[in-house]
This record gives structure tokens, sequence and C-alpha cells, in this order.
């Protein structure tokens, strides 16, 4: 693997080699000492040009405890203030003889631009509203730490998925994997052109729940409410919003995911986010062994793991 | 210019013959031979091309273009006439400004430059701009060029003004709320991609609306840039009722669809976005059934910096002038066809020369260029090579700019000399 820059590029071999390797790393976490040596003397830089606390905090963690040199670069307050390009920055982390790059930007494409532009590896940490394909392997990591396996499972994503890069991923993912996908929602939220998605679409998640093995919930944004995607967050809420009883309704296994942050008492309500059927936090966990797995596989981590792991 | 191929969509006639030039009119086409000789066998000669849309940035974006490297393109692209569009800094929405545009362009040389006024000033869409004032400078077309104007009420008024001296209206459309942060033609693409779309009803509705205004007042109007099969479908519906409406269609949009975003290439984000391939093969229907009138190249030039970032931050444009011609050549008119019949191409050669000469010529009053190749008229003349091939090299082009959405495209036709009222602006394949 050269770059991670979507789930579309990965198969499904790929992605179950990624999700193996991340459930040895997964089982780092547990020991005393969590870190391993295998990308010492790496350099891998975070260049957030959107502000994302949590996944970069996901990323530092998963380099560090890989024993990678790791720099941070956030483009607040940044050379990119003073009107820097993303090309000058590039040519920067180039001549400083970065090994890998993870970028999180809000235009769609750039961290395939960056690729033009440099010879270090470049993972696509969440691009506009184009692909975030950690964030899509974290979900089925979970997913099948959860049910077992993936083929064959029914899941909802529920909620924005047009400004979603989080759903693109997953719905890709899923799809390679083998998982029947609908998509849930109102069609002011559902993207133009999902026809020729692999996925049912459904506006009544009502009428879905009962048959799901997996119920994701996506962050609705308050400014889709000021742009007229939908009346009201009440109305949201009441029409689209996973609340306890709706839960209840849900197979026994089943379970509810929500990429974070999330929008209490709008997409979700409190008491099913603290629900045992809410695997949120294991994401959030299982988003350091995966993304410990995506840098390892594409820094050639395999070569040097025969003496070191 | 001894032993050419006269193809002359003006008379519709295509011949061998010798075209002697004395002054700044043609004497004869025939037999007779006199003065400089010129070998000009294989070659082509057509009437100088005219283009409708240029964007040559002088004042005000110099780093882009100039009128001196602007016009210089056109020579080299085998054009006698372009029209320079109002997105200057300042703007084009004083007689001033035209003036300067006009007396830049008269050092320069290379080819004429007929001013388009702004309708508005500042381009801003309220207030019209002194439209008397630049009419009397010498402008005859006025647009907004990339801002459309949005408020029916201020795009009516301006069509009944511009009636005092029957001028052409042009107006951009494009529903900006509809486009608001678009960055591609809306569809399953952008879709993938995770750009946001903007919705081909956004052009359509416009097209309808404007139509509809110009016919009611009994103004004459012209669309810029169809892009789509309804937006095609709206101009031949006003046309058969008689409205006095023209159109053009840039090459970009007649040759590239969508799928080329694929990588996110900037060179490939114009405005408006490419479309689907039913959208051109609607747009080469429309040139064949004359819907449309004009090819033009829409040349806006950029700084490499514009374009070498992200896909959202980049500006949209491609430059046009030097390779329009190669471009429709090679795409639309079949090679191994004679200079009047389709064979198995979207259009015969007198059909091309006639949409980047004859055409847009007649949708801006310009009587000087896109004229028959005859005896007595203006000896405004493009001579190229059919059937040399070249590859587009963007680095090595007249323009300024290095934006070209052909870059590193195989084409075939090339311009060797155009002749700007009698005397050489390209000669031997040089701009002079």
């Amino acid at each position: 693997m050269r770059d991670l820059l979507s789930m579309e590029d990965l198969s499904a071999e790929q992605i179950t080699r990624i999700l193996d390797t991340a459930e040895e790393f997964k089982d780092l976490a547990v020991r005393p000492i969590k870190k391993v040596p295998v990308l010492r003397g790496r350099t891998v830089c975070n260049l957030f040009y959107e502000d994302s606390t949590r996944t970069r905090i996901s990323f530092e963690v998963a380099e560090k405890r890989l024993s990678a040199d790791v720099i941070n670069f956030s483009a607040k307050g940044s050379s990119v203030s003073k009107g820097e390009s993303l090309k000058d920055t590039a040519l920067t982390l180039q001549a400083m003889g970065v090994d890998a790059i993870v970028i999180r930007h809000s235009a769609a494409g750039a961290p395939r631009r960056l690729t033009e532009w440099v010879d270090a590896k470049v993972l696509n940490a969440g691009d506009g509203r184009h692909q975030h394909p950690t964030q899509g392997l974290l979900d089925l990591f979970t997913i099948r730490e959860r049910l077992g396996h993936l083929e064959g499972l029914r899941v909802a994503i529920c909620g924005d998925v047009v400004h979603s890069r989080v759903a693109r991923s997953l719905v890709q993912g899923l799809a390679t994997m083998g998982c029947e996908v609908t998509l849930v929602g109102p069609p002011t939220l559902l993207p133009p052109g999902v026809e020729s998605w692999p996925v049912q679409v459904s506006h009544d998640l009502d009428s879905v729940l009962d048959a799901l093995d997996v119920c994701y919930l996506l962050r609705v944004q308050n400014e889709r409410m000021a742009e007229q995607f939908f009346p009201s967050a009440r109305e949201y809420a009441r029409i689209w919003g996973m609340d306890i009883e709706r839960l209840r309704r849900l197979p026994e296994h089943g379970i509810v995911m929500h990429p974070g942050p999330m929008n209490r008492g709008v997409e979700i309500s409190a008491d099913v986010a603290d629900a045992d059927q809410a695997v949120i936090v294991d994401q959030v966990t299982n988003g350091v062994a995966v993304r410990m797995s995506c840098l390892y596989l594409m820094l050639g981590g395999e070569q040097r793991s025969g003496e070191q792991r | 210019m001894a032993g050419c191929r006269v193809v002359d969509p003006a008379s519709g006639t295509s011949r061998l013959a010798n075209v002697v030039i004395e002054g700044q009119t043609i004497r004869s086409v025939g037999e007779e031979s006199a003065g400089l000789r010129i070998e000009c066998d294989g070659l082509v000669c057509g009437p100088g091309l005219v283009d409708l849309s240029t964007h040559l940035r002088e004042p005000g974006r110099e780093d882009a273009e100039t009128i001196e490297t602007g016009t210089r393109a056109a020579a080299a692209g085998g054009y006698t006439a372009v029209c320079a569009l109002p997105t200057t800094d300042p703007v084009m929405d004083h007689a001033g400004i035209v003036e300067q545009v006009l007396r830049l362009a008269r050092e320069a040389g290379h080819c004429e430059v007929v001013p388009v006024g702004a309708i508005t000033r500042n381009l801003d869409g309220a207030e019209l701009a002194e439209m008397g004032a630049m009419h009397a400078a010498g402008v005859r077309a006025f647009y907004d060029a990339d801002h459309p104007i949005l408020s029916a009420q201020v795009l009516r008024r301006a069509m009944i003004y511009a009636k005092t001296w029957d001028a052409i209206v042009i107006n951009h459309a494009e529903d900006s709320a509809l486009t608001r942060g678009a960055q591609m033609n809306e569809g399953p693409l952008s879709t993938r991609l995770g750009l946001q779309g903007a919705p081909r009803e956004a052009e359509e509705i416009m097209i309808a609306r404007d139509l509809l205004l110009a016919e009611r007042v009994g103004a004459r109007i012209h669309v810029p840039h169809v892009t789509t099969r309804r937006g095609v479908g709206l101009i031949a519906e006003a046309k058969a009722r008689g409205a006095r409406v023209t159109a053009d269609v840039t090459p970009h949009h007649l040759v590239l669809d969508e799928s080329v975003l694929e990588d996110y290439e900037t060179r490939f984000k114009v405005r408006p976005p490419l479309r689907t391939p039913d959208d051109i093969a609607a747009l080469r229907d429309g040139l064949q059934d004359g819907t449309i009138d004009a090819i033009a190249s829409d040349h806006a030039p950029l700084p490499a910096d514009d374009k070498d970032t992200e896909w959202d931050t980049a500006p949209a444009g491609s430059t046009g002038l030097e390779t329009t011609l190669a471009v429709c050549l090679t795409e639309l008119v079949d090679a191994e066809a004679e200079p009047d019949d389709r064979g198995a191409g979207t259009l015969s050669l007198l059909e091309l020369l006639q949409l980047l000469s004859v055409g847009p010529a007649k949708a801006r009053d310009i009587t000087e260029h896109g004229q028959a190749i005859a005896a007595g008229r203006p000896a405004n003349l493009v001579l190229f090579d059919p059937s040399r091939t070249w590859a587009v090299d963007a680095t090595s082009m007249e323009t300024r700019s290095r934006n070209s959405a052909f870059d590193g495209r195989s084409v075939r036709g090339h311009v060797i000399h155009t002749v700007l009222r009698g005397r050489f602006t390209m000669n031997d394949g040089r701009v002079v």
C-alpha cells in the first residue's frame, strides 16, 4: 500500500489484512508498555488544515506507539494563516525528509493533489466531503469485533449522508465486505446520484429498525438547519433521531454507532448514547489500533517486523 | 498566397486558388499571381477567426495576461479579432477603460480587439454602467462576464436600455443561489469525489428566464457557453419563435466530459463545469442544426500559482486561443472528408470555419471580419496546415498563462500564417 486516499482503493483482502493487523496492535494497548519500535527513525507529519482534536490525537497516539517521530502541523496560527499554499507547505515537509504525511483538509481531493508534490506517503485523514478511510476502517473493525463477522450484515446509515465523508468511506467499505446497506434520512440529506450506489434508500427509520444488525448515526450539523436542509432540530429528532424506544426495536444483538462528536438530543438521545448497545467508545479505542495498522502497512513495517515484532 | 485551398464559409465554397492581397484588401481569388509570392500548397485558407469570449486581463492582472501577450496568442491561434471581456481591474464599465484597452490593442497590433462593456457598474449586478458612453467609444455588446445578473429587473432594464443602439446583451447563465459552493457538475461523480455539484437547472433556469425577458422586450441576446442538453433545447425553441438570440459553446465543453476530474486536476476546473457525454452529444447536435452560432474559446488565462492548489481554491478557467482551431479540427472534423462534407465527423471543415469566424462576427456585428474571401473584402485570413499534428504544450505558448485544459493532448491542424488587414500577424509559424 503506497498511499491511503480512499476506501475505494482497498480490496476485501486488503481491508481484512488491515483489520487483522489492527487486532494485533489492539492487544498492545492493554500491556503495561504500549509501544513497539517498528517505525523507529521514521518521521510522520500530521498536517491538519481543519480542526479535529479527536482524529489528530488518535493519529498521534498511534504514531507514538509505533515509535515514529511525530511532527504536528496545524494550519491555525501557522504559515498558512500568512498565506502559504498547501503546495509550498508540502515542499517544505518534503525538503525536511518526512516519510509520511497524515493530512486533514477541508478541500476534497487535497490528499490526492499532495501526492503529486511530495515523495512521502500520504494518508488521508479526511478531505472535505470526500473520504475518511481510517474512520471507515475503524468502524468495520468495531462491527467485526462486536458481531464476529461482516459479510451479510444489515447496516443502516442514518442522517446527513450528503455532507459526510465518513458515510462515503463506510458505504464503500461495507459494500466491499458484503454487507447490505440502507441509507436513511430526509431526501435533502441524501446525495445526488445515490441511485448508483450499492445501497437501499429509505426515508423511514422505523420501517428498517427491526431487521438491523448495525444502526450507524451520523452527526447532524447545526448549520444544516440554517441552510434549510430540514426545518428544525426537534423535527429531525422526532423523525430520524435514535431514542430509547427505537433502540428497543433493534434486534438484541444490534449495535448503535456514531463517529462523534455527538449532538445528544438530536440524532441520538443521551440514554441511547450511554446504553450497552452503543459502541461509540469502542470506536474511539479501535481508532488507534486501526491507524497503527495503516501506518505500519504503509511505511513498509512488514519487512522489519521479523526482526522487531 | 499561392495554391491554397480556399475554404470560404461566407459563400459556402471551397476551391484551389491564389489569393492576391493588395494593401489591406483582397485583390483577387483565382489564377492571378502578383507581388510577393507565398507558397501555400497543402494549406487551408479561411477567414480570420473571431473569438467571442477572451479575458485579456489588462489592466489589473498583468501577471495572468497582457493585451500584448493575449493578442499574440490570438494571432498564433489564427484569430484576427477577439472580443475582450470586461474582467479587468478596474472593471471595463466606463469609457475610459474601453479607450485604454483599444489604445493598448492598437499598439500591440496582433489582432483587432473588440471591447465588451460591463452591463452593471463593477459587475455587481445592481446599477447600470454607462452604456452610452461605452457605445460611443466602440462597444457593441454588454456582458458582466462570469457574474450573472440575478435580478430579472436589472437585466430587463439593461435590455430595454441597450435597444437605444440595438446593442447585444449577454448574461452568464447561472442561478448562483443554486450553485453556491459548487465545484463541478452535480451527479453521481460529484458525490463520489466529494465535490459539491452545480445542478444543470442553475444554467437552464437562467437561460429560460433571459430568453423570456429578451423576447418580451424585443432585445438582442446572446447566450454564452451553453453546456446542457436542455439549454440547447431552450435556445432552439426561442429561435423557432423568432427571438433575436445567438449562442456559443466552448471547445472544452464540446470535447471533455466530467470524467476527467477523477484526479482533481485543476486545469479541468472551468465554469460552467464540464458536463456529461449526453450533453456533449446535444451540443454537437446544436452545432449541426444551427442552434449554436459560434464556438468561443472562453480564453481565461490564470497564473500557475492560482491553479497549482487544492481543487476548491483553484479559480475556474482554461486558456483557449491557441488550441481552439486544432482541438475542434481534431475532434469535430473528419480528416478524410472533403471541405463541404461531414463524413464521419460532427462538422464539415466549412461548417467549422463558419462557427469560428462568420458566425461569431455576425453575432457581434463585427463587419470587418468573418467576411467572404473575395475581391474587395478586407484581407483578414488564416492559413493552416490541416494535417500537421502537434502536442499541446502549455509551457510553450504565447499566452502568459499555462492553464490549458488540453495540455498534453495530441491535436491536428497547425496555423502557419495569420493575416490582419493585409499584414502578417503570424508568418511561417511565428507571431510577428
